[in-house]
């Protein structure tokens, strides 16, 4: 044992540890390393390692645990470079650890502005690396550069004002030789926007704006001069196909939140799916899950990839399980409509019509006295990652089922840097708090990790939980599904049919996405709970 | 406790430009309330640490004019939203905010009352226990003064099945051996269940090792038409006295 650091060290010297483009294209050929938020850039978090499987699955044993000197959530995804795992301590330490003993390498700390005034949070879910290079988004809307070798950063651009309610918490994507972020503060009446910076310098490179601007075409969607203050965030990692050079992202909800009147129109690209050239930022075609959004169905969830045979002809489609309690197939090569089913209980619509538009239910508006909605604002699923597997052909959702909220008829009036929502929902889920096991009736909502065939939309199994969970969901190579819950469990999945096979205690909720990695020939599976890491691997 | 005297004092004197409210501004003020600020502050106003609504004076506002203020622009960089109300409706939200002065500050022979009702014809105690006396079949009611306002305690006794918050539920659960549970739940979660059982024993029991289980109907009994209305208001009374330290 007393070889191993050295030979560290010696091994930290000679690999490789320059992360290139072309290593980020062919991340599924070197599952020992998570080079990107979703594990790849068709974001299926999907591991093709296999030593660890369903006869083993029972041996997994704790190897080490990280504690953040932080009380935030955290919902930060590492990255693990050729032995190396980076994480965020919340809001934003970058910290370097040994990912095979959690003994830390080096912490960049860095301390936002005081201005910062993230809605649901001081959170960040995570980096993004090029080269030597980190990137990391923070919740005062600056985007950093960090040397991975000694966490020294190398440039600090500010992306936008965090005193009128901008802020990032979201894992940067690399694409090329450029950084794109998106900004959040669908809650602050922003207007919001992605952005692409060069990795080398920090220097701006393109921008779209999720609202079009005056005379724009979707500018229209706006009544009057709502479009200034639309909202439309975008604060989940999107996806890239290299082959179309196209990047995916999901966009939030328009704004004031839930008072729809003041924003007549469908609240264009708010509640889309949107590509853009990865080299100009140009909107390819976009596709809007919910128009004219009441109910806060943000879709910022992290659009998965996959090749398939669609009714007998390859085709290359995108994966989406909504906000609004939908899941959807799409062409990823023009965005046209191909299936679209409830997973979860919806009442806001009775169902989709051939393009996917959805036809709202009579009635389901917001009431003075309050109008229960299925689902509630948290939506079928929220941010955190689905997973897709094509062994099994399945695609695995963190689902809400059976939850509500009460919307409630308001006004609001925007200033700069406050909250402009109008009244909130009443909802008898409660937030997120990482220090405490909540304990609440499964009449009034309930998780579960469901599978679903793409190609059909039908429910293959599900594994219920007793609470709603705010997991994200991994697959592998050996059919295993890795999830967690609010009620301090992880836990392994037969991906075929839902059998529980291994779990854990961790004692505080799951709010990332876990990850697989390998050092020397190790399979470990990571996984954040509380305000901890845990990594796992077979005991021997 | 020692900080009531001062806060009566204060809330009974001049009034700091306090004017007077109609019953019906109070109860339109109170319907608004409930639909717009509960969500964040709770049924009594007091689940915000820091800030307490509950009792008729406040931390950042002396005057009427300074509350509305608040109400109509909220309180940047804090999550307190501006508002989009109308005068007259910002007017009648601090008139029922003004009418929580009173809350919780019983007349002291209505709470004797209140305690003797609790201890006799209300048969409270068979269930509750108060500063240490009495069974842990029901809530612990010895903070119950800090935990619930007024309101929300009249309507645990009158209508008790619409305010069982998930703690203080019962569930019967039957092991695959046949050994039968009953008890307050503490804690449920996918794989297990943690209850305070009939024998006030602390007891863990994992789902995959059950043959059943099921909530038990709430066994908090409604007082409505068994109790007065003064005896309910004294009962309130008392129970508002108990802030978790016998006196």
């Amino acid at each position: 044992m007393k070889a191993f650091p050295l030979m560290l060290v010696l091994a930290a010297v000679t690999l490789p540890a320059q992360v290139s483009f072309e290593r980020l294209l062919r991340a599924s050929q070197e599952p020992q390393n998570w080079l990107t938020y979703s594990g790849g850039f068709d974001g299926r978090r999907y591991s093709s390692l296999s030593q660890v499987t369903s006869q083993n699955v029972k041996s997994l044993g704790q190897q080490w645990a990280f504690q953040a000197r932080s009380l935030e959530k955290f919902e930060a995804t590492p990255l693990v470079v050729d032995g190396v795992l980076y994480t965020v301590q919340a809001p934003n330490d970058v910290v370097a650890l040994d990912a095979a003993t959690g003994r830390i390498f080096w912490i960049y700390p860095y301390h936002p502005s005081p201005q910062s005034r993230p809605c649901c949070g001081n959170v960040n879910r995570g980096l993004a690396i090029l080269n030597h290079t980190l990137f990391m988004a923070t919740v005062d809307a600056h985007l950093i550069a960090i040397d991975a070798t000694n966490g020294a950063p190398i440039w600090n651009v500010k992306v936008a004002r965090p005193e009128a309610g901008y802020a990032m918490t979201m894992a940067p994507l690399v694409v090329k030789d450029k950084v794109i972020v998106g900004t959040a503060g669908g809650e602050y009446g922003i207007r919001g926007f992605i952005a692409a910076y060069e990795a080398k310098t920090g220097k701006e490179a393109w921008r779209f704006y999720t609202i079009p601007g005056k005379g724009e075409p979707g500018n229209d969607t706006w009544a009057g001069d709502s479009w200034m203050h639309g909202g439309a965030p975008v604060w989940v990692t999107g996806a890239y196909d290299p082959d179309l050079n196209l990047t995916y992202w999901g966009v939030g909800n328009p704004g004031p939140d839930w008072v729809a009147e003041m924003r007549g129109g469908d609240n264009l690209y708010s509640d889309c799916a949107v590509a853009l050239d990865a080299d100009t930022g140009a909107l390819k075609w976009y596709f809007q899950f919910t128009p004219h959004d009441e109910f806060d169905y943000d879709s910022v969830q992290v659009p998965i990839l996959a090749d398939m045979d669609w009714k007998g002809s390859p085709r290359k489609v995108m994966l989406w399980a909504n906000r609004n309690g939908f899941l959807y197939v799409l062409d990823r090569a023009n965005g046209k409509f191909l299936l679209g089913k409830p997973f979860t209980k919806v009442t806001w619509a009775t169902g989709l019509d051939e393009r996917g538009r959805p036809m709202r239910a009579p009635g389901a508006v917001a009431t003075p006295d309050g109008n229960r909605i299925y689902p509630g604002t948290m939506g079928g699923t929220n941010w955190n990652s689905p997973s897709y597997s094509s062994r099994t052909g399945l695609f695995y959702i963190p689902s809400w089922d059976n939850y509500y909220a009460d919307y409630i008829k308001g006004t609001v009036e925007y200033a700069e840097g406050q909250l402009f929502l109008g009244p909130s929902p009443a909802s008898p889920v409660a937030g997120l708090h990482p220090e405490q096991v909540p304990n609440r009736r499964a009449e009034d909502g309930y998780g579960a990790i469901r599978a679903f065939d793409p190609k059909t939309g039908e429910k293959k199994w599900e594994f219920k939980l007793s609470e709603v969970t705010d997991s994200g969901v991994l697959t592998t190579a050996s059919d295993l599904v890795f999830a967690g819950g609010r009620d301090g469990y992880f836990f392994a999945l037969d991906a075929r049919n839902g059998e529980l096979l291994w779990r854990a205690t961790l004692g505080g909720p799951v709010a990332s996405g876990p990850v697989s990695y390998a050092v020397d020939g190790k399979q470990y599976i990571a996984v954040s709970a509380g305000n901890t890491l845990f990594s796992y691997a077979l005991r021997p | 406790m020692r900080f009531i005297p001062l806060f009566l004092a204060l809330s009974a004197g001049t009034g700091f430009g306090q004017h007077a409210y109609s019953p019906a501004d109070i109860d339109a003020g109170g319907t608004l309330y409930r639909s717009n600020c509960m969500k964040c502050h709770g049924p009594e106003g007091t689940t915000i640490a820091g800030v307490d609504l509950g009792h008729g004076t406040f931390r950042r506002a002396s005057t009427d004019d300074d509350l509305a203020r608040i109400i109509i622009n909220g309180i940047p960089s804090t999550a307190m939203p501006p508002s989009g109300f109308s005068e007259l409706q910002v007017k009648t939200i601090v008139a029922y905010l003004r009418s929580r002065a009173n809350a919780g500050t019983a007349v002291s022979s209505e709470a004797a009352r209140g305690k003797a009702i609790f201890e006799g014809k209300g048969g409270c105690h068979h269930c509750h226990r108060i500063y240490g006396d009495g069974p842990l079949t029901g809530p612990d009611l010895s903070q119950i003064g800090v935990l619930r306002g007024p309101l929300t305690i009249r309507q645990s006794i009158v209508d008790p099945d619409t305010t069982v918050p998930p703690e203080n539920r019962y569930v019967r659960a039957v092991t695959r051996d046949g050994a039968t549970f009953t008890g307050r739940v503490l804690s449920d979660d996918t794989f297990g269940l943690q209850i305070l059982d009939s024998h006030e024993k602390l007891v863990s029991l994992a789902k995959a090792n059950l043959r059943e289980y099921a909530f038990l109907p709430n066994p908090m009994p409604s007082f409505r038409g068994k109790l007065s209305d003064q005896e309910i208001s004294d009962l309130v009374s008392y129970l508002e006295t108990l802030k978790g330290v016998a006196p």
